[in-house]
């Protein structure tokens, strides 16, 4: 068992150092950059799609989840929001930013989707 | 001298070690953007159809020291001006627990005379039975025989005839009193032995008083006098018992906390907030 679960960290070690990964975290970066810097200049549905394409590119990239569900929030897309969030936080439980920007969505989340009695 | 090289070689070690650590964490760390963003959230009712809104009245009681219908209707209409596309209609405000009273009257009046006319001896025992509306309004029990007044979709047809086919906005509000006693977790200061402040949590005894609000909103298609939706809340707020509240304050404060849900349902909304991109 403990030989199991070190092997696995071995090959997770290996691949995260692997030159496809490495690429793949590249790219999907690179995306990510020009989707902050667009957003930061309010042009949210460009951020959105190079964000998407992060996503694409490298599922394992929680702070591309992590803008792609800040921008779906914006945009009012607030189901996409939150399956984005949450994606984030499964790859980055820890996240305490995400986690912050999760609480505040969820205040609004909430309050929209509050059934009228 | 030995020894001295060793010395420096290791922390020349440690230092390099540190360096690393730190280009490592900012190449992985990443930066962070905190951003404006705007959050549209929808009206939850489709009133496309309206132009315009009449803040009727409301059936309210519970305090003696506020005139709860009047400034219920006041601040709704305020808010809607500022805050909705619909245009607001500029109408005293209607005193619905009067209007309910004649209502009920009417109503077992002319079902005393059509079961005279059947069987008197049922008569004696069916009139004003079921419509008894209690004089004054102290607490929610005494609200709920109003609700007649807002299916009576006779009633708000020919209100809404009246001003045009708005959308008609009703309702009831009770703002009463409340008072609480128990404990209640208080942060207080303290000080140690070397003078450094610190705050803990400590439970304390207090009797606290204050007001609670309790509205619920109906919206009345005024072509039909037929209820489209409602929206019922309930929010209190507790101060020391010592303290003096006026009675107006605390409504304002509970409203404020209301209004972005009624705001909600007629239009819809942007939510100001800021988040935190990463890269």
């Amino acid at each position: 068992m403990k030989y199991g679960v070190g092997l696995l960290l071995v090959a997770g070690a290996v691949f995260s150092a692997s030159p496809v990964f490495a690429d793949a975290r590249q790219e999907a970066k690179s995306q990510v950059d020009f989707g902050v810097n667009v957003a930061l200049r309010g042009l949210w549905r460009e951020a959105i799609y190079r964000w998407e394409k992060a996503v694409e590119i490298d599922p394992t990239y929680a702070a591309a989840f992590n803008d792609l569900a800040v921008a779906y929030e914006h945009e009012g897309q607030l189901d996409k929001a939150r399956k984005a969030y949450e994606k984030a936080l499964e790859i980055e439980p820890n996240n305490a930013q995400i986690r912050q920007n999760y609480e505040l969505f969820k205040e609004i989340n909430d309050r929209a989707s509050q059934k009228d009695k | 001298m030995i020894v001295r090289l060793k010395r420096t070689s290791s922390r020349l070690a440690l230092g390099v070690f540190a360096a690393a650590c730190a280009v490592v964490a900012i190449a992985c760390g990443g930066e962070l953007f905190e951003v404006p963003i705007e959050t549209p959230i929808k009206a939850k009712l489709d009133v496309s159809a309206f132009q315009r809104v009449l803040v009727a009245g409301f059936v309210a009681g519970g305090n003696d020291e506020l005139d709860t219908n009047q400034e219920t209707v006041r601040l709704l209409r305020s808010q809607l001006r500022s805050k909705s596309s619909l245009r607001v209609i500029d109408a005293d405000p209607m005193t619905l627990i009067d209007v309910a009273k004649d209502q009920n009257k009417a109503a077992a009046e002319s079902e005393a005379s059509a079961a005279r006319v059947s069987d008197r001896e049922v008569a004696d025992k069916t009139a004003g039975q079921p419509t008894a509306l209690p004089e004054k309004i102290k607490d929610q029990k005494d609200l709920e025989p109003y609700d007649r007044l807002f299916a009576n979709t006779a009633y708000w047809k020919r209100i809404g005839e009246e001003y045009q086919n708005p959308l008609i906005v009703t309702g009831s509000v009770l703002f009463a009193p409340r008072t609480s006693a128990g404990f209640v977790t208080r942060e207080t200061e303290v000080y140690d032995g070397l003078g450094r402040r610190s705050v803990i949590p400590t439970r304390t005894y207090m009797e606290r008083k204050g007001f609670v609000l309790r509205p619920k909103f109906v919206f009345i298609d005024g072509r039909t006098g037929a209820t489209i939706s409602s929206l019922s809340r309930s929010e209190e707020v507790l101060y020391n018992a010592q303290q003096t509240t006026p009675a107006l304050s605390s409504y304002f404060e509970l409203m404020d906390r209301i209004v972005p849900d009624f705001l909600g349902t007629l239009s819809s909304q942007k939510i100001k907030g800021t988040r935190i991109l990463l890269k």
